[in-house]
């Protein structure tokens, strides 16, 4: 097994594992750091696919910004539990949990199934062979003349989206709703 | 090179957590976070598929995920306060006035 292949395991195991904690923790607080836990290990796995920018802002926009915020609202909102009997696990969750289970594996096997054939069907579109160069297609000076040539249109849009969420969020947020 | 496969699996594994989450969990912020675990399964299904076919677009349509998602949480947050703030719970089955 080589190393590569070993990484691999070692970071989609803990991915994997903190995700399944953050799903079925009680504790909203635990979730949001067990988040983030699960963000650094995909942040190692973008790395293993040559794509260090995109790991960069899964740390700093994703584990740095957003779960701050949510770490912020859960701290507001002093919601530390949830009620003993609705929560994942809880007596009148139980029989919703095993089902949940259920369509849950089922979910997964379809995505793999579909995955799978996506993957086999888009050998034809391979551009210089099985294995790119990683520097040409890592590089943040490509990225950022794609992202203002090829994409121009939709990041701008973008910057739309989010002065759209800016004011939403303070209307939203406002006291006299 | 880890085969392509063992990427889509994994980011299928994290998208089907991600979905019984929001599903199974009475919290509106868990479910939110939720929400997130499948948008980064699906970058990692972006960012695998990109780094095979040799291109960076795949990078981007994640940095443009990552946005969606920054403003999802802003506008969503901005909700679990605005709803807090009335009902005093966190309880999505509580938030039932436009029901009939």
């Amino acid at each position: 097994m080589g190393t590569e292949l070993l990484l691999f395991y070692l970071f989609g195991g803990v991915a994997v594992a903190a995700s399944l904690l953050v799903v079925l923790g009680r504790n909203p607080m635990h979730s949001v750091l067990l988040l983030i836990v699960s963000f650094a290990a995909l942040a190692a796995l973008y790395i293993t696919l040559d794509s260090p920018f995109a790991a960069v802002i899964q740390i700093i926009i994703y584990a740095g910004a957003i779960m701050v915020l949510f770490l912020f609202v859960v701290m507001l909102l002093n919601a530390h539990k949830e009620d003993e009997d609705v929560a994942a696990g809880g007596p009148a969750m139980k029989k919703p949990l095993y089902m949940g289970a259920a369509l849950a594996v089922v979910l997964a096997a379809e995505l793999v199934w579909a995955l799978l054939r996506a993957a086999r069907a888009q050998d034809d579109l391979l551009i210089g062979g099985a294995s790119p160069d990683a520097a040409a297609i890592g590089s943040v000076r490509g990225l950022g003349q794609l992202l203002f040539t090829d994409y121009a249109f939709a990041f701008e849009v973008t910057s739309i989206l989010i002065i759209v969420a800016m004011v939403g969020a303070v209307v939203l947020a406002k006291r006299e709703l | 090179m880890v085969p392509l496969e063992h990427y889509l699996i994994l980011s299928a594994i994290l998208f089907a957590t991600g979905t019984i989450g929001v599903f199974l969990r009475r919290n509106v912020i868990t479910m939110l976070l939720s929400i997130e675990v499948m948008l980064n399964a699906v970058n990692l299904a972006f960012i695998a598929f990109g780094r095979t076919i040799g291109s960076a677009d795949g990078q981007v349509i994640m940095f443009f995920v990552v946005t969606v998602a920054a403003a999802e949480a802003a506008v969503g947050l901005a909700l679990v306060i605005a709803l807090f703030r009335h009902r005093e719970t966190l309880n999505p089955d509580m938030f039932t006035s436009l029901k009939w």
